[in-house]
């Protein structure tokens, strides 16, 4: 039982962390119908940015929370204007070109930002400063639960209903969700659809950031690579749910990371990707718009 | 009001509009009529700034719109219904309408205008919580043209109201449009392939031809003409 119990757990950390990446896959897929497949070297950019800061903010000599909260906020600004230059620069003249154009681009972005890190930084895995402090209460429970491990839920569980919120309920949210439905017809409601656009990358950039420092501060190394694998597993768990739905995207992270924790724990970890594809092409093969996803109707 | 300019679209290489003169006074209702592929709804997307590559000059209340974004120029007062409606599906009625006010601020007018709206059009009332995609055609186009209005427009672009409605419907929706154009003094520039019915409400009426305006003029005077009455009104 206690076996079980540790399996979920981890199954629950890695979901929370798929949830988080995923979630900017499908709300750049719902605006503009892009595999934006950069997106998990932006979630690998926050973390070696928040692992620069962080040792900045050490050596100014700030307790250990207030490092953790000012390398996570150095990462979110910069993984965002990261993923809205990105935008700006690899998809936005592409817009009207084919469809498979922007994809390329998109690709050719992934392995440009790879290799941009690998030559600034190193090829070699980096050791990550323990940000998350260990917390007391958690003693009686420590040998299947760590304070990173209870963190990660916490922040992923916020970050998904405050986005919730802002979708249901602001007025972005409310211009967002238009613009998915019907580009032109937003523009003539008067929708800045540019500007909506920039805001989907920066709000994606910004939850995946976040998902970077929470893994790399509960793994403890990180490496130029970390995006790819990552995102790669995010994007499968996009597409499970359903993607362009963010619901989905979050059903299909978790189911994901359970599926993996439980074939490492009662198979073996040679079988996890074995089994998270599997899990995936049956999935696609009876219901091919995701567990939540909607038949996309031909657009009239 | 409008004034469109020396007006020419190209899409790649073909051209769509050729030197389009098109003239609009405050509190008209002008017909734009056509065939099929004749530019109608070309001209009313290049007035919405939604095809930006034109040559030409157009003018709003004395404003040059060159290099404006669709936004401004609904900020600037004019709104478009475009040809086959564009509900969002998988809002509400009352999330549709609510959107066509984007661009206000003032919270308790529009409020206000939406009850007149559902005043205006009680099957809208009725339908307030389903979802744009489930509505039928003929209340896509009542939810359409409500949602315009809900921007408070000065000029109000129609693309065929009409297309693919039953004639009751059509009359019905005919009737709020002029009731629209009377009541709050809204401009309305009206593209139509019922060029019956639409030289009927309309003072004035440009006849379009292969991306040319090759007759325009009173519109009983248009209803009475020869060959327009061959060409377009099947008589
Ligand atoms: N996006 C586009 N790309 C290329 N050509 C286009 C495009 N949109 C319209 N056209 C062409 O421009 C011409 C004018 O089209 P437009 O839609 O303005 O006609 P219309 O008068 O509105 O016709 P209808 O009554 O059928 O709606 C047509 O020949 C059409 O094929
Ligand atoms: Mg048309």
């Amino acid at each position: 039982m206690e076996y079980f119990a540790e399996l979920f757990l981890g199954g629950l950390t890695r979901g929370s962390i798929y949830a988080l990446i995923a979630i900017g896959y499908t709300m750049v897929y719902g605006i503009i119908e892009l595999i934006n497949f950069a997106h998990g070297e932006i979630y690998m950019i926050g973390a070696f940015t928040a692992l620069i800061a962080a040792s900045v903010f050490n050596f100014l000599g700030f307790g250990q929370i207030t490092v953790f909260l000012l390398a996570t906020a150095v990462a979110i600004i910069y993984s965002a204007a990261y993923g809205f230059t990105i935008e700006k620069i690899a998809y936005k003249p592409l817009r009207n070109a084919h469809r498979l154009s922007p994809l390329i681009s998109a690709i050719g972005m992934s392995i440009f930002l790879q290799n941009y890190v690998m030559l600034a930084q190193t090829s070699n895995f980096v050791r990550f400063p323990k940000l998350i402090p260990d917390f007391e209460f958690i003693e009686p429970v420590a040998h299947i639960i760590g304070s990173s491990e209870i963190v990660i839920f916490v922040v992923a569980a916020i970050v998904m209903l405050a986005l919730t919120f802002l979708i249901k309920f602001t007025k972005t949210g409310k211009a967002m969700r238009a613009t998915a439905q019907d580009k032109t017809m937003a523009m003539l409601i008067g929708i800045n659809v540019d500007f909506i656009i920039s805001i989907t990358f920066i709000i994606g950039s910004a939850i995946a950031a976040i998902g970077g420092v929470l893994i790399a501060a509960h793994i403890g190394q990180i490496n130029f690579y970390i995006g790819f694998v990552a995102g790669i597993k995010a994007f499968t768990a996009a597409v499970l749910g359903g993607i362009g739905s963010i619901y989905g995207a979050a059903l299909g992270a978790f189911v994901l990371g359970w599926t993996e924790s439980f074939a490492t724990g009662y198979v073996s970890s040679d079988y996890e990707d074995l089994f998270a594809f599997s899990l995936l092409v049956i999935i696609l093969i009876f219901k091919p718009e995701g567990l939540v996803g909607k038949s996309t109707a031909p657009k009239v | 009001m409008l004034k469109l300019e020396d007006i020419n679209v190209f899409y790649g290489n073909i051209q769509a509009l050729t030197d389009v003169n098109i003239e609009i006074y405050e509190g008209e209702i002008i017909a734009l009529i056509g065939a099929n592929g004749a530019g109608k709804t070309t001209t009313l997307m290049a007035i919405s700034a939604i095809i930006p590559q034109k040559t030409g000059k157009i003018f709003f209340m004395g404003e040059d719109l060159r290099n404006r974004s669709p936004d401004q120029i609904v900020s600037l007062g004019i709104s478009h219904v475009p040809e086959g409606r564009h509900i969002f599906p998988h809002l509400t009625v009352s999330e549709n309408l609510d959107l066509g006010a984007f661009l206000r601020k003032d919270k308790k007018m529009i409020k206000e205008d939406m009850e007149y709206l559902y005043n205006l059009f009680p099957i809208l009332a009725k339908r307030k919580n389903q979802k744009g995609g489930t509505l039928s055609g003929g209340e896509q186009q009542m939810l359409a043209i409500s949602r315009a209005l809900m921007a408070k427009p000065r000029l109000l672009l129609l693309d065929e109201p009409s297309l693919g409605l039953a004639p009751i419907i059509v009359k019905q929706i005919f009737e709020i449009i002029k009731k629209i154009n009377k009541e709050s003094n809204t401009t309305i520039f009206l593209v139509e392939q019922n060029a019956n019915l639409a030289l009927k409400v309309s003072f004035r009426g440009y006849v379009m031809e292969n991306g040319k305006i090759i007759f325009k003029g009173p519109s009983d005077g248009l209803i009475k003409n020869k060959k327009i009455k061959s060409a377009y009104l099947g008589l």
